[in-house]
């Protein structure tokens, strides 16, 4: 008899996600940081050329037969509404959606912990980050921090910004990655994600979590970019045992900056192939009424878990899987 | 050409990669946060036994190999191939002695093992998990002995060697498990 119906999960490990969550709300109470609740579903998704959202329809009062929703792919649009309209530091802990991601660190559903501080830049954040991730895994040790030029200079002996296309390839290729893939398949930003989470990433914070900050301005997403010899994205990511746990950015304030930008995002995904959703008029519309300064963190609660479960699968910590759900 | 997306990749799914058929043994999914997925595969070569590993762009496309796993009854061995028959079309196969490698010493007549065919071709055989074969050498049998510890080996009346506990005489009938090449039991006949 199929026993399909059972969770992939411990109750060990239901009873650790429960604790960790209480722990987190915690932190955020202690810490005057204002926990929110915005709409998993939306009229509007992201423009993110490696995101794909699930869409749904809607029909009932209010809006126009079949209208489209989109599922959240993180809660970013409508937690930055609130804080052009005054909210202050908030948190919030929910579903977030993304099409085609399963796998040992991915489930297509996930629980995020997404959080803003009004007057952070990323370097005071990277701190609160630090802390809490310290406070949930029981770690007592300082967290270390590198540039993303640094940790590709160690590792692979090459400057990731100023690397041609070909000399990232040739790294791949040397180290037997590439196979499959031709030289002209992936754009230098896709070579660069290849290298990082193939080759640095299983590397990363492997005794001690690892901050890596200041990633290739075509990375930044909605980070501010610092101008510069070599713009930079004000933008970090957080490493602990190889994991990829945290993603933060110093947030960009600028309307005309975020149409510049959804404008580059929608060609490389016609470019690809791909369907563009149309411009998030809404967050434009909170960014030209005025973004405060802050900084915002995505941290994968269930990858967390996982971290303090010591759970290799995401199965283990998630009780319905996709393929059990 | 029939093909598979990176979305069904799974163990034991067949590929054509670089000309040669291969099994897929693991499949990752990596993707970054905000960066382009991927799938790393481990592939094994279903020629060669030569296992590598291939990395695709999330969603693209590679051309199935037309590998099929096949029930077949072994018949006989000329002594440079091996005669298998398909049992519902009696269909026969020659197989040849590098696609037997391990299996063909597991095998005396009339065995169902999977022949698995590449467009038509047999590319390998696997032998029944269980066989029974009777002991044709080995030291004689210490009598009372069922602690199963050290062992002996034995020579089986297919010409193989396994290993054997120390009250196993010549001429009985043993169970063998052939994934492990390991002695189950002695069958009472």
């Amino acid at each position: 008899m199929d026993d399909d119906w059972r969770p992939t999960a411990s109750l060990e490990n239901i009873r650790l996600r429960a604790a960790l969550l209480a722990k987190s709300r915690q932190f955020f109470a202690a810490r005057n940081v204002l926990e929110v609740e915005t709409p998993l579903l939306s009229a509007a998704t992201v423009s993110d050329p490696h995101l794909q959202s699930f869409s749904t329809c809607y029909n009932g009062p209010n809006l126009p037969p079949d209208t489209t929703l989109f599922l959240q792919t993180s809660p970013e649009a409508a937690m930055k509404r609130l804080l052009a309209a005054g909210s202050g530091s908030i948190y919030q802990l929910c579903k977030a959606f993304r099409d085609g991601e399963s796998g040992a660190r991915h489930n297509p559903e996930f629980t995020m912990l997404e959080w803003y501080r009004v007057g952070f830049d990323h370097f005071a954040l990277m701190d609160e980050v630090e802390a809490l991730v310290q406070l949930l895994l029981g770690i007592d040790r300082q967290f270390e921090r590198s540039s993303y030029r640094a940790i590709f200079e160690r590792h692979l002996g090459l400057d990731p910004h100023h690397a041609s296309l070909g000399v990232l390839w040739q790294c791949a290729e040397a180290a037997g990655i590439s196979g499959g893939l031709t030289k002209g398949e992936l754009e230098r930003d896709g070579w660069l994600d290849l290298l990082m989470s193939q080759l640095i990433e299983p590397q990363l914070g492997a005794r001690t979590p690892v901050f890596i900050y200041d990633y290739p301005a075509s990375q930044a997403a909605l980070a501010t970019i610092r101008p510069g010899a070599v713009p930079l994205a004000e933008r970090f990511e957080l490493y602990v045992t190889g994991v990829e746990l945290a993603n933060g950015y110093h947030e960009l304030c600028d309307a005309g900056e975020l149409q510049r930008r959804y404008e580059r995002d929608r060609l490389l995904r016609l470019a690809n192939g791909e369907a563009a959703p149309a411009c998030n008029r809404r967050l434009q519309a909170a960014l030209g009424a005025g973004l405060p300064a802050s900084s915002g963190v995505a941290l994968g609660f269930d990858r967390l878990v996982m971290l303090a479960a010591r759970a290799d699968s995401i199965d283990e910590v998630v009780v319905f899987p996709v393929a059990r759900a | 050409m029939a093909t598979y997306s990176t979305n069904e990749f799974r163990g034991g799914l067949k590929l054509m990669i670089d000309g040669d058929p291969c099994s897929i043994i693991e499949n990752e999914f990596v993707k970054p946060g905000k960066g382009q997925a991927f799938c790393r595969v481990k592939l094994r070569n279903l020629k060669s036994g030569k296992v590598y590993e291939r990395t695709y762009k999330s969603g693209e496309s590679v051309e199935a190999a037309d590998v099929m796993d096949t029930e077949m009854q072994f018949l006989y061995s000329d002594g440079e191939q091996w005669h298998f028959m398909e049992p519902s079309s009696f269909e026969q196969f020659a197989v040849s002695e590098a696609a037997m490698a391990d299996t063909a010493k597991w095998l005396k007549g009339q065995e169902t093992c999977l022949v698995t065919l590449w467009n038509g071709v047999p590319l390998s055989v696997a032998a029944p998990n269980f066989v029974e074969l009777t002991v044709t050498d080995t030291d004689p049998g210490v009598r009372g002995d069922t602690s199963g510890g050290g062992g002996k080996p034995a020579k089986l009346e297919t010409g193989a060697v396994v290993r054997v506990p120390l009250f196993v005489d010549i001429g009985e009938l043993l169970k063998i498990d052939t994934r492990t090449g390991e002695y189950v039991s002695r069958v009472k006949s």
